[in-house]
């Protein structure tokens, strides 16, 4: 089958600002390693990569006051929803200058200007809340969807199935999607998961799903952009899985033993990233040049984001009695 | 004896009593093929096999609620729990199932179990990685809850919990599994429940703690003892049996409490410890009993914030000395 031309999807510029933000994506996710070894960065550090396109594509098809929810992997998801990369950095320091004051660290960021309502460091805590924010925005009638994000690991809490049928009951406008990197730290789905065809488990409360090649930006894209529409014009759940791949072991902490190397190097043959690259040069949407300027703008903004994180300030002592009650 | 790491006495306990009692059995998230994330159950699917060594889904409720169906036809589970913050979501089969059935049954049935869960602050986890909740386990009735401070007693404590006939919620600090000490290399080597054991005796003031706080309790007395202060460092061991009479007759001694807690001071262990040491010596007491507890917040990651939240050797110094100066 001939792929459609981005163009036709697309305007340029947005197809450009999606590798940006992908390569920004990348970029930022390295530095943090570095960071973290360094020991500026602290506690537990999930990084993105190898999943770029995932957080991307569904972005760029969401409307910009979607509420997105996330769990602890979610450093990309916020920063391609608008997150300044620098306040982010801050937080991950614990810097008063941070995203959640230096309160939340890696796994907790938050935004709710941007509709970015959380990383959630408990695996499965985001769905009834993704359900919650749902149904705020049907009974005041703002036509907001909630986009919920969450790992292939996450489909075994009672709330995952708690909260399909209940969305499904209420006729709430939920888009879940599972970035399904078949791993819930060492355990493969095939090793947690009766059904490892984790969008089949929609089956049992009547939502419809699809599985998408999470590698390809553009194919989650379009996944995201006809499920979103459907959610919304519905008022009903759909759920979208997310094939991918984390390159990284589960956190810093973990050297990912349990993988084989073939198929780790299998994945990374597939990198969202020059794959993505490669279809806009044969398009003619951007030069070899102009990628090479693209990553040497992220090296900056991200090297900007290390050093205003290192030159702000911590937070004063007093900060630890606030924000426990309004 | 030899000089092992807690995380090494925890597994040692393990092992020994798998090869003691085949019907027990050890299952949770990532502890068979990954060994465990805090590596406490490495060897044990070689050794034993996958049909004693089970990964589990991410289903915390379910991994609690099946250990209580298993005990109750007669396998004895050790179930892991990754981290104790995840024992919230198994509350209900915790204490709505695991400490009732017993009772509401009559003694007609008995749940020979353990759930293991590491816990405690201080890596900069942030407010849901990092909780210390041991009150919530000793505040129900119907399970033991042990919580051991040195590698000696990870091992003696962990043992006797497995032969145990009750449930037992065993938690271990995430930040002793390096720690080391001397272990006795005994098979029988056993510690027993509701026994507090006094780690270190002096004649000033009584240190009541637990887990990582006697250890934080230790290295305050030894700073105390250089300005001829004794402290008497009394280890609970176990929260559940909790054995007042031990820190009380201490407390006789010395006229003087502090009682350091790692969870929040609101209706935190230390709160339950005092009533205890003011129910049995009140007219010997020379000074309140003081708390050095966790602030009541939620952990803050920032590191800075968080060394805030976290009783501190120096806190528990201050304290000691503000005991002494009390005037009544
Ligand atoms: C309730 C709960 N149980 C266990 C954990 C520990 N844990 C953190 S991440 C993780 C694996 C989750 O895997 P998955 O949902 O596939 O997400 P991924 O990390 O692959 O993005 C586990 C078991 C947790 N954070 N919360
Ligand atoms: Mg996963």
């Amino acid at each position: 089958m001939k792929e459609t031309s981005l163009r036709a999807i697309l305007p340029d510029h947005e197809l450009v600002r999606m590798y940006e933000q992908m390569v920004l994506c990348r970029e930022f996710e390295e530095s943090c390693a570095e960071q973290y070894t360094k020991g500026h960065i602290t506690g537990f550090l999930h990084l993105y990569s190898g999943q770029e396109a995932v957080a991307v594509g569904s972005t760029h098809a969401l409307h910009k006051d979607d509420f997105i929810l996330s769990a602890y992997r979610e450093h990309a998801q916020a920063i391609v929803r608008g997150a300044e990369p620098r306040r982010v950095m801050a937080e991950l320091f614990g810097k008063a200058t941070g995203i959640c004051k230096g309160k939340g660290g890696s796994m907790h960021l938050f935004d709710p200007e941007l509709a970015f309502m959380g990383g959630y460091a408990i695996v499965g805590g985001q769905f009834p809340i993704a359900v919650g924010l749902a149904f705020a925005s049907k009974f005041r009638k703002e036509g907001r969807i909630a986009a919920c994000f969450f790992g292939d690991g996450a489909v075994n809490q009672g709330t995952f199935h708690e909260s399909l049928n209940w969305a499904r009951l209420w006729e709430l406008p939920v888009l879940f999607v599972c970035e399904n990197n078949a791993y819930g730290i060492g355990t493969s789905v095939e090793r947690s998961s009766a059904l490892a065809d984790i969008h089949k488990r929609t089956c049992g409360y009547d939502i419809p799903s699809v599985r998408v090649d999470g590698m390809d930006v553009m194919a989650v894209h379009a996944a995201v952009k006809w499920g979103a529409e459907w959610v919304r014009e519905q008022s009903r759940p759909y759920l979208i899985e997310a094939l991918t791949y984390r390159f990284r072991g589960h956190s810093m902490a973990d050297p990912g033993k349990y993988r084989a190397a073939a198929e780790v190097e299998l994945w990374k043959s597939r990198d969202p990233l020059p794959a993505f690259a490669i279809r806009l040069i044969e398009e003619g949407i951007v030069t070899q040049a102009e990628l090479g300027a693209i990553k040497q703008e992220a090296i900056a903004v991200v090297q900007q984001a290390v050093t205003f994180a290192e030159e702000s300030p911590w937070p004063e002592d007093g900060a630890v009695w606030e924000d426990v009650y309004v | 004896m030899s000089e092992i790491t807690y995380r090494d006495a925890l597994n040692l306990a393990l092992k020994e009593e798998m090869r003691r009692d085949p019907s027990v059995v050890v299952w949770g998230e990532d502890v068979a093929l990954y060994e465990g994330s805090f590596k406490v159950s490495r060897g044990l699917l070689a050794e034993f096999g996958g049909e004693r060594v089970l990964d589990t889904p991410i289903s915390e409720n379910t991994i609690v609620g099946v250990a209580v169906g298993a005990a109750m036809g007669g396998v004895r589970p050790v179930a892991e729990l990754m981290t104790v913050n995840f024992a919230l979501l198994a509350m209900d089969q915790i204490i709505d199932h695991m400490t009732k059935i017993r009772y509401m049954f009559g003694g007609q049935v008995n749940l020979p179990m353990v759930i293991r869960a590491p816990g405690g602050g201080g890596s900069q986890l942030a407010a849901q990685h990092s909780q210390s909740l041991e009150t919530f386990f000793m505040h129900a009735p119907g399970m033991h809850v042990a919580y051991p401070a040195t590698p000696a007693d990870a091992k003696g404590l962990l043992k006797t919990a497995i032969r145990d006939n009750n449930p037992v919620m065993f938690l271990e600090h995430e930040l002793l599994y390096n720690s080391k000490g001397e272990v006795p290399d005994d098979p029988e080597f056993l510690v027993p429940f509701g026994k507090c054991d006094v780690k270190r005796e002096g004649k000033d003031v009584t240190i009541v703690a637990y887990a990582r706080m006697t250890v934080l309790a230790l290295q305050a007395a030894d700073e105390l003892a250089k300005e001829n202060i004794a402290c008497e460092v009394v280890d609970l061991r176990t929260l559940a049996p909790l054995d007042a009479e031990t820190f009380v007759v201490s407390v006789k001694k010395t006229g003087r409490a502090v009682v350091v807690e790692e969870c929040w001071r609101t209706c935190g262990l230390g709160a339950e410890i005092a009533t205890r040491i003011y129910d049995g010596c009140f007219d010997l007491l020379r000074a309140p009993v003081r708390r050095v507890s966790g602030l009541d917040v939620p952990m803050p990651y920032s590191r800075k914030l968080e060394k805030l939240c976290i009783p501190q050797v120096a806190d528990i110094v201050a304290a000691v000395k503000e005991t002494l100066a009390a005037k009544y």
